[in-house]
């Protein structure tokens, strides 16, 4: 052993006191601890600005007068009562609000069940094709629907031949669908990748049949995310605008979103407000069934994730 | 499991049977369509557009004619595609402003009201664009509440025309209507932080903002640029924020010289055209997409 000098320390600096400020705001925005009232803020500031606006459209869709910026009294005209402009009375709106449900309703029931058979070919399929297709089926999500609008519209309008896909009622269904089938297919998907292979695995060992395992096994858990996915499609294709306004053969196979877009710009009523309101009724009860019945569905499950109805995977 | 029997090697096949028929005729044959009209002729009388079916007759005059009036002397669609271009980058990063703040206080520190806010957050998704739209329309007609709140109830009389030609209306608009698309994925991205990281990062010493800057920043990043993608590619497409909040060629946007194009008639060819320059110029963005998504689905790239 030979002795070491130890090396002489220097003395460690004093730390540095961060200054005080005087200013109580200085003090408080420096306070490592405090609470995050700024972030706080700017969230309520962005909830009021994004929901107020829609607030007072749905108000003034019960003025009794025919301005949309000053209230005159409270009525149930523009929904009933006028004799011409009314909801109940103007046969294009009230048309179009039920041509919108019905195609919500139509493409939910196509949609759905093609994207769900769509997912479990497409993740038990093994091979390179699957994968092809799996990618044409992410790039219909995302493309800009006026592609897929527009390249529609032309196999409506520019096709030789005579087939189902033209403009009305049936051609905005087969659009939608295809711009729809994506959700399910990617929510079924995602919930397959947790769900793994165990449990068919189970059932096939004890004996079932392959599409008796799928059936009776695979089917029941997927069920919430089918469900979901069903919600999140009638949702969105109720608020569809591209695909709808492409594929529409006049008037009467116009959707709410489409009859705003026409009127928007020119002198509507309240009226027009009262129809969107009418819309946003109908997404309020999807939306109050689809939580109920989804929180339903995963009971004993934990907890019940909200984001499950706004397409977030 | 009954491995290999000739029967259940084609189940999943033909499980996947129908989607992969639905894709083929409603989504690359219409693609296929696209190409044969830009591609394809005029009607000289009519002035009808003549699809050529077959890729080795393909007529290229009126792509042609489109891509020599971008720019240059002749170039009168290279103003709105570079328009479209400003437009979304500004308010992507407006969204991305807005939603990353809210996004991050929702996650972080939203506690027992974490439920009433995320339903808050998700209930502008379930209200319809057009009625989102509409609402703006409303408030800021030249009469509207937005007039008359500035002019302080009557006593600066304010008429400005938000409604005619604004590139800021437009704009604003599209922040208003993307906005909630954004703040979502980014919730879901910020939710996924292990939150005793960051707590660690405050325990030895950070701060707020470099804890922010050196931990939640960088583990957000994949959440960023996807929720930036989600945003923007649907707003590259967009042309009926403009029509209803401007209405003036002069905001025209990409979305706007398709839709005018493929409405006339003459024009469909040119429209076909724009259809596929916008689908090059995106193709980049959507194969990021669609590539890491498929990395989460954990399959080989």
């Amino acid at each position: 052993m030979t002795a070491t000098t130890a090396p002489v320390r220097p003395p460690l600096p004093a730390p540095a006191q961060p200054r005080r400020s005087a200013l109580p705001f200085v003090r408080w925005f420096k306070n490592p601890w405090r609470k995050p009232r700024i972030l706080e803020t700017v969230t309520w500031v962005y909830l009021t600005w994004s929901l107020l606006p829609v607030a007072l459209a749905v108000a003034f869709s019960f003025n009794s007068g025919k301005s949309r910026s000053v209230w005159q009294g409270f009525s149930l005209r523009w929904y009933i009562t006028d004799p011409n402009l009314s909801v109940l009375h103007d046969a294009s709106l009230h048309i179009a609000l039920v041509h919108t449900l019905l195609l919500g309703v139509v493409t939910t029931a196509v949609a759905v069940p093609l994207g769900v058979t769509f997912a479990l070919g497409l993740d038990r399929w093994h091979g390179r094709l699957p994968g092809f297709w799996n990618i044409q089926m992410l790039l219909s999500f995302v493309v800009p629907e006026i592609v897929l609008g527009v390249s529609l519209y032309f196999l409506a309008s520019q096709f030789p031949f005579n087939t189902p896909m033209t403009t009305g009622t049936t051609g905005q269904v087969i659009g939608l669908v295809t711009f729809q089938m994506s959700y399910p297919v990617i929510i079924v998907r995602a919930r397959l990748l947790t769900i793994g292979k165990q449990f068919e695995e189970a059932a096939t060992d004890l004996g079932a049949s392959r599409v008796g395992a799928l059936r009776r096994v695979l089917l029941p858990m997927l069920f919430p995310a089918i469900f979901a996915s069903a919600v999140l499609v009638f949702a969105d294709v109720i608020d569809d605008f591209v695909i709808v306004k492409y594929l529409s053969s006049g008037s009467d196979t116009d959707s709410v979103a489409v009859k705003i877009y026409d009127t928007a710009r020119g002198a509507p009523t309240p009226a027009l407000n009262a129809l969107a309101s009418l819309l946003l009724a109908a997404s309020i009860g999807a939306i109050l069934i689809g939580y109920f019945g989804y929180r339903f569905l995963t009971r004993g499950e934990g907890k019940t994730s909200l984001g499950s109805f706004a397409g977030q995977l | 499991m009954a491995a290999g029997s000739r029967r259940s090697r084609w189940v999943w096949p033909a499980f996947a049977l129908p989607g992969v028929v639905w894709l083929a005729l409603l989504f690359l044959l219409p693609l296929y369509i696209v190409l044969c009209l830009a591609f394809g002729t005029l009607d000289p009388v009519f002035r009808s557009p003549v699809p050529v079916w077959n890729p080795l007759q393909w007529d290229f005059s009126q792509s042609k004619y489109v891509l020599t009036h971008l720019v240059g002397e002749n170039g009168v669609f290279g103003a709105a595609i570079w328009r479209t271009a400003v437009f979304v980058v500004v308010a992507s990063v407006g969204c991305l402003a807005i939603a990353y703040p809210v996004a991050y206080f929702v996650t972080r520190f939203g506690g027992r009201r974490k439920g009433l806010l995320l339903a808050l957050l998700i209930a502008p998704f379930w209200i319809s664009y057009m009625m989102r739209m509409l609402a703006w329309v409303n408030l800021l007609q030249t009469d509207g509440l937005v007039n008359r709140a500035l002019s302080l109830g009557g006593l600066f009389p304010v008429h400005v025309d938000w409604l005619n030609g604004r590139s800021s209306t437009v704009v604003f608009g599209l922040v208003y209507g993307y906005v909630p698309y954004m703040i979502l994925p980014l919730y879901a991205g910020l939710d996924r932080i292990d939150q005793s990281l960051i707590e660690a990062a405050r325990d030895l010493g950070a701060s707020r903002l470099s804890t922010f800057r050196k931990v939640t920043l960088p583990m957000s990043k994949a959440a960023v640029i996807a929720s930036l993608l989600l945003v923007s590619l649907p707003m590259v497409g967009d042309y009926f924020t403009n029509d209803l909040l401007s209405g003036s060629p002069s905001t025209a946007m990409f979305g706007n010289l398709i839709n005018n194009a493929v409405l006339d008639p003459g024009q469909v060819g040119q429209g076909a055209t724009f259809l596929i320059l916008m689908f090059i110029v995106l193709l980049p963005a959507m194969a990021y997409y669609v590539r890491s998504t498929r990395r989460e689905e954990g399959e080989t790239v």
